[in-house]
C-alpha cells in the first residue's frame, strides 16, 4: 500500500517556504494585533489556531493521491456552489455584504474555498480537452459556465475582490492552455462591445463605486486616505524598519484594516525594506518552486492543478502588495499566509498540501 | 502520455504532450519575474528614495482628515419668505501648546472677550489629558463684536483660534415655531437607530416639526479635507477637498402673514387655530399658543428659562393643533346629523320636541337653553345647537353607528400630516369601552356622545379637515404642510400634490341640509354663531363648548381652579359659504363659550385671508 518512495520524495523545500511564510505572518499579525482594543489580541491566538487546523488539512491532502481530486472534481465543485448559495440565503450580514457562514463560534468564507474548487474543476476539464491548436470558442462554453456560476454568486454577496480573483485564475489557466486565434479575436471584440454597454446600464452610484475602485484618489476621505496612510506606513519603514512592535502608524490605528488587507504595511513599517523585500523574495521562491513542480509533473491534470495554485498565490500577492503601495485598485484581497482570516489560511494550507502531493508523486505516475 | 492509444491519429497529433506543457510553464516565468521586479522597485522607491519624507510624515501623524459640515437646507413659506436660515457662529478655541505662557494668554483673552477668567481656566483644565496641540473649545458663538475685538488684538493672543460654524436661525422667532420645530444634538439612542445611520456624535438633527420630519432632505452631505499639519498641529496645506453638498430647501404651504395673523389672534389665550384650503388640503395657517422661541434650543437655555418653559401649565412646547386632544362638543352635532340623515332615523322634516331637557333612565339631560327650543327640525337644531334634538337622534343611532360616521369624517384617526407626533384622538365604540374599561356601554352615555361630550376626543387639525370636507362637498384631503423640496440651486426635486384620503359618508342631498344649517348658525336670526358674521362675506360655521372636568383637586388657589374648570371654546367655519376658499377650526382653552371666545378669531382670520386674496385677485386682474 504505502510506497517508501513517497517519503524519499517529500518536498522539504516547499515545507520550509511554507513554514517561513507562516512565521512571518504570525509575527506581523502579533504586531498588528497589539494596536487598539484588547479584542485584537484574540486575532493572533485565533490565527495560531487556524494554522494548527491548516497543518492537519495540509497533511491530510498530501496523504491521498491527487488523482482523487481529479476523480471527485465535480463533486467538490458542487459542494462549493451549494455553500456559496447557502451564504446568500443564511449568511451573516457584515457591513452590507453576506460572506460568512456561521457555525457556532466559527465563521467560514466559502468563497475562499471556491477559488480552489474552480482550479480543480478547470484542471480536470482542460487536462482532457487541451489541444496544441488551442481551444475553440465552443470548447470554452463549459469552462465559462464553470467560472460563471461561482463568479455570479460571489458578486451577489457582494465580494468584488474574490470574484475578480476567480476570473484572473481562470483566465491564467485558459490562456496557458492556449486559445485559438479566432476564438481570441471573438472574445476580445465581444469584450470591447459589451463593457461599454454594461457601463451604460449601471446606476450612478455603481459607476461611482467602480471609478473609486480603479482610482482611490476619487475618494480622498475613504479609500484615498487609506492608501496615503498605507504609503506613509510603508515608506516610513525606510531601510531597516522601525523595529518589531515599533510601528507608529499601525499603533495609532491610522492604518485601516491593518490586520487583514493592509497587513503588508505593518510588516513594511516594522521591518523596513530589508524585511519586506525578504518576504517578497519568499513569495517569489514559492511561485518559482510550484511552477517547478508543475514543470516536473508528467500528468496534465497535476501540472494544471499546480499552475492554478501558482496563479492564485501569484495574483493575490501581486494585487495585495500592489494595492497597499498605491499601484492597484483598493480591493479586499488578502495577502496569502500573512493576512488574518481563517478561511484564507485553510484554503492556502490545502493548496500547499496539494502541491506537496503532486511533487512527491511525480515519479509514481504510470 | 505518448503511449495512450488514440482513436484518431489526426487528433493524436493535437493532444499536447508533456513537453508542450513544459514550454508553456516556462513562458509563465516571463510574467512572474517582471511582476516581482515591479513590486520591488516600488518598495525601493517608497522606503529608500522617498523614505525620509514618509518617516517625517509619520512622526506627527501629519495627514489628517477634517470633516466639513454641509449647510442645512432652508425653510420658506409659500411665497419664498425665509423662515429658517443659517447664521455664522464664531467659536473660540485655544491651542495650549502655542499659547504659552498660558496665564498671560488667558488673562488677555478674558479681558478682551469679557468672559470670566475662571470659566476659561475651567475649560482648559477639563481637557488636560488631551494632547496640547489639540484645540480646546473655550466658548461657542462669541458674537461679531467680540470677534472684532479679538481681531484687533490678534498678536497678543498666540494660540487663539476662531472657527466659524453654521447655526440655525429661526428668523421669525416665536412664529410658526411648532411647525418648524428645532434642531439639537443627536442622542446616543438616536445614534444607535438605523434611521440615523451615517451620523456621528455631535451632529445636529431635527428634533421636532418640519426639521425632524424632513431631516433627510434638510441635512445635506458631509464633505471633508485631507490636510497636512506641522508638528504644532497647524495646517500646512490642504491636500484634497470634497465639498459638502448643502441640504435641500423646504417650501411650506402657508403664507407667513396669515400665519402671523392667526398667532396674533391667539396671543392672549391658550389654544390652537388651523386654517385649510378646502380645495387642496393645503394648511394656510397653523398656530398653537403659547409658543416658544426655537432659537433658545440653538443658543442654549439657562436653567430658569428651561424651567419656566416646561413648568408652564399651558405647555408651550406642545403643538396643540395636532397633539392636543379635546372633546369636540357641539361641533360633533354635524356628525350626529350626518349619521341620522344617512341612516334614515330622521329626515329633513322630522320634528322633535325640546322642552329644555330630556329624561332618560333616572337622569335628566339638559339642553343649554333652559326654556327649550320647542318643536324643532334638523336645520334649526344645527343653527341653534339644540342638545335635546341630538340626544334623541343619538339614541336612535347608538354608539357604534355614530362612531363609524365620525371615523368616516376623519375624527379619531390620524390625518397623515407630514409632521411627527400627531395624536389620533378617540372615538369610542361599545367594544372599545368593554376592552378598555371592562364595562358594557350604557345607552345613557350615547346621549352625551351625540353632543360631542363623554369619551370623544379630537385634535383641532381633525376638526379642520372635517369642516373642510363639508365645505368642498365631501372630499377629505390629507393636510399638506410641505409643498415642495428644492435643491440649493432652486431646482424642484420633490413636490407634494393634493392627496385624497377619503370621502365623507354622506349623500349630496343630506350634505346640503347640513350646510344650510351651518349657514344659519352664522346668518340665521337665532344662530349661535352670529358673531362670526362678516359684512360682504357669507360665512358658515358651528360653535362648540366643551365641558372640562377638573382632575386636579388640590390646586393652589380658588381662582386658578375656577379658570381650569372653564369650558373649552370651539368654532369651526368655512367661507365664502357658496364657494369655500378657507376652512378654519379654532380652539380656545377655557374660553367658556364657542361663540364669544372662538368665533371672533375665526372671523378675523377669514376676513384677513379673503380680503387679502380678493385684493390680490383684483390687482392681478387689472
Amino acid at each position: 500500500m504505502f510506497d517508501r518512495r513517497l517519503v524519499q520524495n517529500f518536498d522539504w523545500m516547499l515545507l520550509i517556504i511554507t513554514l517561513l511564510l507562516a512565521a512571518s505572518g504570525l509575527i506581523t499579525l502579533y504586531s498588528a494585533a497589539r494596536a487598539g482594543l484588547p479584542i485584537t489580541q484574540a486575532f493572533f491566538v485565533k490565527q495560531l489556531m487556524w494554522y494548527g487546523i491548516g497543518f492537519v488539512i495540509m497533511i491530510a491532502s498530501f496523504l491521498i493521491s491527487y488523482k482523487q481530486f481529479d476523480q471527485y472534481a465535480y463533486f467538490a465543485y458542487a459542494v462549493c456552489i451549494f455553500l456559496l448559495a447557502a451564504v446568500l440565503l443564511v449568511g451573516k450580514l457584515v457591513a452590507g455584504s453576506k460572506r460568512w457562514l456561521v457555525f457556532g463560534q466559527i465563521s467560514l468564507q466559502p468563497s475562499e474555498l471556491a477559488k480552489v474548487a474552480v482550479i480543480i474543476v478547470l484542471a480536470r476539464y482542460y487536462s482532457r480537452t487541451a489541444s496544441t491548436k488551442g481551444m475553440r470558442l465552443r470548447d470554452l462554453v463549459i469552462p465559462m459556465l464553470l467560472i460563471g456560476i461561482p463568479f455570479g454568486l460571489i458578486v451577489k454577496q457582494p465580494d468584488l475582490g474574490t470574484a475578480v480573483m476567480i476570473l484572473l485564475i481562470a483566465a491564467t489557466l485558459t490562456v496557458l492552455i492556449k486559445i485559438e486565434k479566432r476564438a481570441m479575436i471573438a472574445i476580445v471584440s465581444f469584450g470591447t462591445v459589451a463593457i461599454p454597454m454594461i457601463w451604460l446600464l449601471l446606476k450612478g452610484y455603481q459607476k461611482q463605486r467602480i471609478l473609486t475602485f480603479l482610482e482611490p484618489d476619487r475618494d480622498p476621505l475613504g479609500a484615498g486616505y487609506h492608501i496615503i496612510q498605507s504609503k506613509i506606513a510603508i515608506g516610513s519603514g525606510m531601510l531597516s524598519g522601525k523595529g518589531f512592535l515599533k510601528g507608529t502608524q499601525n499603533a495609532l490605528s491610522f492604518l485601516p484594516e491593518h490586520h487583514t488587507d493592509f497587513i503588508f504595511s505593518v510588516l513594511a513599517e516594522d521591518w523596513g525594506f530589508i524585511g519586506s523585500a525578504a518576504v517578497l523574495f519568499l513569495f517569489l521562491m514559492l511561485i518559482i518552486w510550484s511552477l517547478n513542480i508543475a514543470h516536473g509533473c508528467r500528468d496534465p491534470f497535476g501540472a494544471l492543478l499546480a499552475i492554478g495554485i501558482t496563479a492564485l498565490i501569484g495574483w493575490e500577492v501581486f494585487i495585495n502588495i500592489g494595492m497597499v503601495m498605491g499601484l492597484m485598485p483598493v480591493v479586499g484581497i488578502p495577502l496569502p499566509f500573512i493576512s488574518y482570516g481563517g478561511s484564507a489560511i485553510l484554503s492556502m494550507m490545502l493548496c500547499m498540501g496539494i502541491l506537496m502531493n503532486i511533487s512527491m508523486r511525480k515519479y509514481l505516475v504510470e | 502520455m505518448t503511449d495512450a492509444p488514440s482513436p484518431n491519429s489526426f487528433l493524436k497529433n493535437q493532444t499536447p504532450d508533456s513537453d508542450w506543457y513544459k514550454r508553456r510553464i516556462i513562458g509563465l516565468l516571463c510574467f512572474v519575474i517582471p511582476g516581482f521586479v515591479f513590486l520591488l522597485l516600488r518598495l525601493f522607491y517608497l522606503q529608500i528614495i522617498d523614505g525620509e519624507n514618509f518617516r517625517r510624515l509619520s512622526e506627527n501623524n501629519c495627514i489628517r482628515l477634517q470633516s466639513i459640515d454641509p449647510p442645512r437646507g432652508l425653510i420658506f413659506d409659500r411665497n419664498m419668505q425665509l423662515l429658517v436660515d443659517n447664521r455664522p457662529s464664531y467659536d473660540l478655541s485655544i491651542v495650549v501648546k502655542d499659547a504659552r505662557p498660558l496665564e498671560t494668554s488667558l488673562q488677555n483673552l478674558s479681558q478682551y472677550t469679557r468672559i470670566p477668567l475662571e470659566l476659561l481656566w475651567g475649560e482648559v483644565e477639563k481637557s488636560h489629558n488631551q494632547p496640547s496641540f489639540k484645540p480646546v473649545l473655550l466658548k461657542q458663538d462669541i458674537g461679531r463684536d467680540v470677534l472684532a475685538a479679538l481681531e484687533v488684538k490678534r498678536f497678543e493672543l498666540p494660540g487663539t483660534i476662531v472657527d466659524i460654524r453654521l447655526r440655525r436661525l429661526y428668523v421669525k422667532s416665536l412664529s410658526a415655531a411648532h411647525i418648524l420645530g428645532y434642531v439639537g444634538e443627536i442622542s446616543s439612542d438616536e445614534l444607535k437607530s438605523v434611521k440615523y445611520a451615517g451620523y456621528k456624535r455631535g451632529d445636529l438633527i431635527g428634533k421636532s416639526g418640519v426639521e425632524k420630519s424632513f431631516e433627510n432632505y434638510l441635512r445635506g452631505e458631509r464633505g471633508g479635507r485631507q490636510i497636512e499639519v506641522n508638528v504644532a498641529g497647524q495646517l500646512v496645506r490642504i491636500l484634497k477637498t470634497v465639498d459638502a453638498v448643502p441640504g435641500n430647501n423646504v417650501l411650506l404651504s402657508f403664507d407667513q402673514n396669515l400665519q402671523k395673523k392667526a398667532e396674533d389672534l391667539l396671543s392672549d389665550v391658550a389654544g390652537a387655530v388651523v386654517a385649510m384650503d378646502p380645495t387642496t388640503g393645503d394648511i394656510l395657517a397653523m398656530a398653537s399658543s403659547p409658543s416658544y422661541d426655537p432659537n433658545m434650543f440653538v443658543d442654549g437655555f439657562s436653567r430658569d428659562q428651561w424651567e419656566t418653559l416646561i413648568k408652564n401649565p399651558s405647555h408651550p412646547l406642545q403643538n396643540k393643533a395636532i397633539q392636543a386632544e379635546y372633546p369636540p362638543a357641539s361641533t360633533y352635532k354635524i356628525i350626529t346629523a350626518m349619521a341620522g340623515l344617512e341612516e334614515g332615523v330622521i329626515d329633513e322634516k322630522t320634528t322633535l320636541v325640546c322642552p329644555g331637557s330630556y329624561k332618560y333612565g333616572d337622569r335628566e339631560y339638559r339642553c343649554w337653553k333652559k326654556g327649550g327650543h320647542g318643536s324643532i327640525n334638523i336645520g334649526r337644531a344645527i343653527a341653534e345647537s339644540c342638545d335635546v334634538f341630538f340626544y334623541q337622534v343619538g339614541l336612535r343611532l347608538g354608539v357604534d353607528r355614530l362612531a363609524s360616521y365620525a371615523n368616516g369624517a376623519g375624527l379619531g384617526v390620524l390625518t397623515g400630516i407630514q409632521l411627527e407626533q400627531e395624536s389620533g384622538g378617540l372615538i369610542p365604540t361599545a367594544a372599545w369601552k368593554k376592552r378598555r374599561l371592562g364595562v358594557a356601554w350604557q345607552a345613557g352615555e350615547t346621549l352625551s356622545l351625540s353632543i360631542g361630550q363623554g369619551y370623544n376626543l379630537v385634535t383641532p387639525l381633525q376638526l379642520a379637515t372635517m369642516i373642510s370636507s363639508i365645505a368642498n362637498g365631501g372630499t377629505r384631503f390629507t393636510p399638506l404642510i410641505v409643498k415642495k423640496i428644492q435643491n440649493a440651486s432652486g431646482e424642484t426635486i420633490k413636490e407634494f400634490f393634493p392627496e385624497i384620503k377619503g370621502y365623507l359618508p354622506v349623500s349630496p342631498k343630506h350634505l346640503d341640509i347640513i350646510k344650510k344649517g351651518l349657514w344659519e348658525v352664522v346668518n340665521g336670526k337665532s344662530g349661535t354663531g352670529r358673531i362670526a358674521n362678516i359684512a360682504g362675506i357669507e360665512v358658515s360655521g358651528k360653535t362648540g363648548t366643551a365641558q372640562v372636568f377638573s382632575r386636579k383637586t388640590d390646586s393652589e388657589n380658588e381662582s386658578r381652579r375656577a379658570q381650569q374648570l372653564k369650558s373649552h371654546a370651539w368654532f369651526v367655519a368655512y367661507a365664502p359659504s357658496a364657494n369655500p376658499k378657507i376652512a378654519v377650526s379654532v380652539l380656545v382653552e377655557h374660553g367658556e363659550h364657542g361663540a364669544s371666545a372662538a368665533a371672533p378669531i375665526a372671523r378675523e382670520l377669514i376676513r384677513a385671508y379673503l380680503h387679502d386674496s380678493q385684493s390680490t385677485e383684483r390687482s392681478t386682474s387689472e
